[in-house]
Order: structure tokens, then C-alpha cells, then sequence
């Protein structure tokens, strides 16, 4: 047989009268009208966490002197789908173990599409997702965002690739984990 | 000169504020719609505009005038433009006869109920005239939908309230009001102890009428269980799915307006209208305003229930809707006139 014949149960007096179960409805949705806990989170006063892994606004980060660790290689340049990122390198005075760095680097937060790509392509670990949701402006020039605004907001790693170091010192080569 | 004071002046003024503490009223509903909705869904509502967000109500309003009022092409503009108007208009014009005090009555008509639920029915006109008008099939579905919903529960509602009128002999409202909460009589006995006249209110002799009365008011507001006119899951929006603007802010109002004609006119039949047991004298020469505060409050409580039953019941199933209405309700409302008039006479009322 390829169906089954399911019996519909005889309903009793009481539930084919419709009002009980309504009363018990109304009953319930009393309880929760009176209950003092809510799921509602009132935002600005209660702010949100976000979680760990969290792909916010994505800024440049500094090294333990304070020195910018993107090299200009354009790489997150070259990877970015909505093209948000406009790098113009420049050279860096005579006897730096570095020979070249962003004169100017700027990210159009209107355009980000806060994929990651940046991140996972930067060969010196410069550029992160930082954990950064509530940026706002009133005018788009406000929300293109220049190197200095981003190195302030990606702050110091220490950690990571470490371009300034001499290929002769301690710990040139570490490239533990980042975080 | 007392013609003009007394049968121009005086009702124009009394129809201005009634009028307009309707629309007052309409404005703080949709706000504890929204609240009471969000609180027994755990959540909070809006709370932002003003205190308690008192005033998101005017905020919305302010909102909704300055949208775009798209007229679509394809509708049939006449009709289209005047179906709001046309749902709206029969909810205010049914507060004309409920009696809100002693004295504060537009028109003391000896027809009232019957001018109250010939002018309701109209209002199935403004949903199924602005449904067919919009020329779009989920607008027209929703309009049918209502036209056979509101002829089914008409019948019940005018059924369930004839064993009221059986009991006061009058069909002016007034008198139904005074005739309940003075003590009931039983076997030619006046019993005015506190028992007595609680149990005066129809609400008591009349229990199964007034759940009729719920259940058919439900319907006629097209509210939940029985907002088959809107359906938001099956036909967008129902019947306003192509209005925008003020003209939605017309539905929308009307909706509310309905809502509290209805519950004005529960208020009346069943709950003893202005009265509670003496208090409506209370304040002298102010006493009209005593008795404003207790018709509001007794109102309001009632809206709540209202509102308390939308966010609790899902809706009825079509067929289940039309079986209710012809095979449940229509016969029991026939009984209930015959037990009310066999109680009659064994209680000697």
C-alpha cells in the first residue's frame, strides 16, 4: 500500500467549541505581555559586541615604532573587487632597510564591500578587518578615508612580518600567527 | 434663536469633539497596537518618539503625507479615489448615536441600532469598491473575500443583538443603558444589592450573545482571526495593496475607527455603557465628565481585548471562516433569541 490512512482524532465538545483554546491563548500571550524580559537590545545606549572573526571597516597598522608596514606593493590594490582601495607609492629616504612606501593610500568606505580580500592578499600583513561598524559622514569626500585615518584606526601589531627589521636580526624570519 | 442654539449649534459642537476624539483615539491605538503587539512578542516597541513614544502616531502621520501618492495607471480613478473615503466614513458616523453620557449624544434617535448597522454595512462598500477599482487580482481577491465575509457576519451580528433589545423593549441606545446595572428583576423582584446590579449587565444576561457579538465584531473589523480581507501571506496586501499615502492613511484609520464604533457600541449593549453602579453621578454639575471617564475606560479595556485577541489568534482557513459564520454562528444566534425569550418569561424579567 503506498499511503497510510492516518485517523482523525474525535474531537471533544470542549475543542470543537474553539473558546477553551483560545482562553488558553489569550492566557499565554498575557504571560509573555507581562514579562519583564525582552529580546529588544536598545542600541545606541546598549551597544552591540560583534563577533570574533568580525569583517568591519579595514585599516592599515603600524609597528611597534610606529612605522606604516605596507610597502605600496598594490597588491590589495589589485585584488579589491570594488576597486574602494587607491594607493600612490613614493620612496623612502637613503639607508632604510625599506626602500619604498604609500605616499598616499586611500580607502572609499562607500565602495567596501568589507570582503576581506585586502587582508588575506597584503604579503606584509598591513592591512586587517578591524572589528569598526559605526562610521558615518554627511558628505561622500567625508568617507573616503586617507592613510593617517587608517593607521589611527588599525592602531600598533606587533606581531607579523616585520619589513623594518635587518635581514641579519633576531627574528627577521617569524611568521608566527598574527593575532 | 433656539433653533439655531439648540438644533444646529450644540449638535455641530458636539460632533466636532466626538469627531475628533475618534481621531485622537484612532492615533493612540495604532501606538498600543504597536506596543502591546512588540510586548507579547518580547520585544519592546517603538519607545523613542516622545515619552513612552507616545507620539509616534504624529510622526507616522507626518510620514505618510509626505510620501508620493501614486495613483496607478491602470485603476479606475473615480472609484479609486473616493473607496478610502468611503471605508472611513461609516466608522465615525455609527459614534452618532452611542451615548457617551447622560446628555452627550449627537442624535438620541429612537432607531439607534438599527442606523448603526445600516450604516456599518457600508463600510463593505470602501473595501470592495476600492479592491475591484484597483484593477489588480490579489486587490480584487481581497475585496471579494470581504464583500462574502462581511454578508455572512452581518446576519450574526444583527442576531445577537436582538435578544438585548428583547430585554430592554426599546431600540434607542440610551434606554439600553439606563435599563442595565439598576438592580435585575427576577420573578417580579427588584433585587439593588451590589450582586443585582452587576449581574443587570447584558454582558450577564446575555452571555452567549455577546460572545456572538465579539466573534461577528471581530469579523466586521476585519481584524484577526478574520482579516481574510488583508492576508498579508496570500494576497500582499488585500484590497490597499495599490493605495499609497494619505489614501492608505484613509484605510488604515478606518480600520482603527471601526474598531472603536465597535467597541463603542459593546460598550453600550453589553457593559452598561456611561454608568457603573452610581459612580456616574459623582462630581455634580461635572458629572457628564465622570461619565466620559468611565465610557473611555471601559472602551479602551475593551480595545485592548481587541487588540490582546489579534496578536493571539492566527487567522481562520476561507472555508473554515464561511462554515463558522453560516453552520456555527447563524444558528446559535437564532437559539439564543429563542432561549432569551423562554428565560423570559420563566424569570418573569
Amino acid at each position: 500500500m503506498a499511503y497510510k490512512l492516518v485517523e482523525r482524532p474525535d474531537l471533544t465538545l470542549a475543542e470543537r467549541l474553539y473558546l477553551p483554546a483560545v482562553m488558553k491563548g489569550l492566557s499565554l500571550t498575557l504571560k509573555y505581555f507581562f514579562k519583564r524580559k525582552k529580546f529588544t537590545r536598545e542600541y545606541p545606549e546598549e551597544p552591540t559586541t560583534v563577533p570574533e572573526g568580525y569583517r568591519g571597516l579595514p585599516a592599515l597598522v603600524t609597528d611597534d615604532e610606529g612605522r606604516t608596514k605596507c610597502v605600496a606593493c598594490s597588491m590589495c590594490e589589485w585584488v579589491c573587487p570594488p576597486e574602494a582601495i587607491r594607493i600612490i607609492p613614493g620612496s623612502l629616504e637613503e639607508g632604510n632597510p625599506v626602500e619604498k612606501g604609500p605616499k598616499e593610500f586611500t580607502l572609499d568606505t562607500l565602495r567596501c564591500i568589507f570582503c576581506g580580500l585586502c587582508e588575506e592578499a597584503c604579503p606584509e600583513e598591513a592591512i586587517f578587518l578591524t572589528d569598526q561598524y559605526e562610521f558615518c559622514g554627511e558628505s561622500r569626500e567625508e568617507m573616503i578615508f586617507t592613510m593617517d585615518k587608517l593607521l589611527e584606526i588599525g592602531g600598533t601589531r606587533i606581531k607579523g612580518v616585520k619589513k623594518w627589521k635587518k635581514e641579519s636580526d633576531a627574528g627577521f624570519h617569524n611568521k608566527g600567527p598574527i593575532r | 434663536m433656539d433653533f439655531w442654539i439648540d438644533d444646529i449649534g450644540w449638535p455641530f459642537i458636539k460632533i466636532f469633539i466626538i469627531a475628533n476624539v475618534a481621531l485622537m483615539m484612532v492615533a493612540l491605538l495604532v501606538w498600543a497596537e504597536r506596543r502591546v503587539a512588540a510586548l507579547i512578542q518580547d520585544r519592546l516597541g517603538p519607545n523613542r518618539v516622545g515619552p513612552l513614544g507616545l507620539l509616534q502616531p504624529v510622526a507616522d502621520v507626518i510620514k505618510l503625507f509626505l510620501k508620493e501618492d501614486l495613483t496607478p495607471g491602470h485603476v479606475n480613478r473615480p472609484f479609486f479615489i473616493i473607496a478610502p473615503a468611503l471605508t472611513m466614513m461609516p466608522a465615525i458616523i455609527s459614534l452618532a448615536v452611542i451615548p457617551f453620557g447622560a446628555s452627550l449624544i449627537i442624535a438620541d434617535l429612537d432607531i439607534g441600532i438599527l442606523f448603526i448597522f445600516a450604516i456599518s454595512s457600508l463600510a463593505v462598500y470602501g473595501i470592495t469598491i476600492g479592491g475591484w477599482a484597483s484593477n489588480s487580482k490579489y486587490s480584487l481577491l481581497g475585496g471579494i473575500r470581504s464583500t462574502a465575509q462581511m454578508i455572512s457576519y452581518e446576519i450574526c451580528l444583527g442576531l445577537s443583538v436582538i435578544g438585548v433589545f428583547m430585554l430592554s423593549k426599546s431600540l434607542r441606545l440610551q434606554d439600553v443603558v439606563l435599563m442595565q446595572g439598576d438592580g435585575i428583576w427576577l420573578f417580579g423582584e427588584h433585587y439593588t444589592g451590589i450582586m443585582g446590579k452587576i449581574l443587570d449587565w447584558n454582558i450577564f444576561k446575555q452571555p452567549i450573545g455577546f460572545i456572538l457579538f465579539m466573534i461577528a465584531g471581530f469579523a466586521e473589523t476585519n481584524r484577526t482571526p478574520f482579516d481574510l480581507a488583508e492576508a498579508e501571506q496570500e494576497l500582499a496586501a488585500g484590497f490597499h495593496t495599490e493605495f499609497s499615502s494619505m489614501k492608505f492613511a484613509l484605510y488604515f484609520l478606518g480600520e482603527y475607527a471601526a474598531m472603536i464604533s465597535i467597541g463603542a457600541i459593546t460598550v453600550t449593549l453589553y457593559l452598561g455603557g456611561w454608568t457603573f453602579f452610581g459612580l456616574e453621578n459623582l462630581g455634580g454639575s461635572f458629572s457628564w465628565l465622570t461619565q466620559i471617564l468611565i465610557f473611555a475606560v471601559k472602551l479602551l479595556a475593551l480595545q485592548f481585548f481587541f487588540i490582546w485577541v489579534r496578536w493571539t489568534i492566527p487567522r481562520f482557513r476561507y472555508d473554515q471562516l464561511m462554515r463558522l459564520g453560516w453552520q456555527v454562528l447563524l444558528p446559535i444566534g437564532l437559539a439564543n433569541i429563542l432561549l432569551t425569550g423562554v428565560l423570559k418569561l420563566i424569570f418573569k424579567v
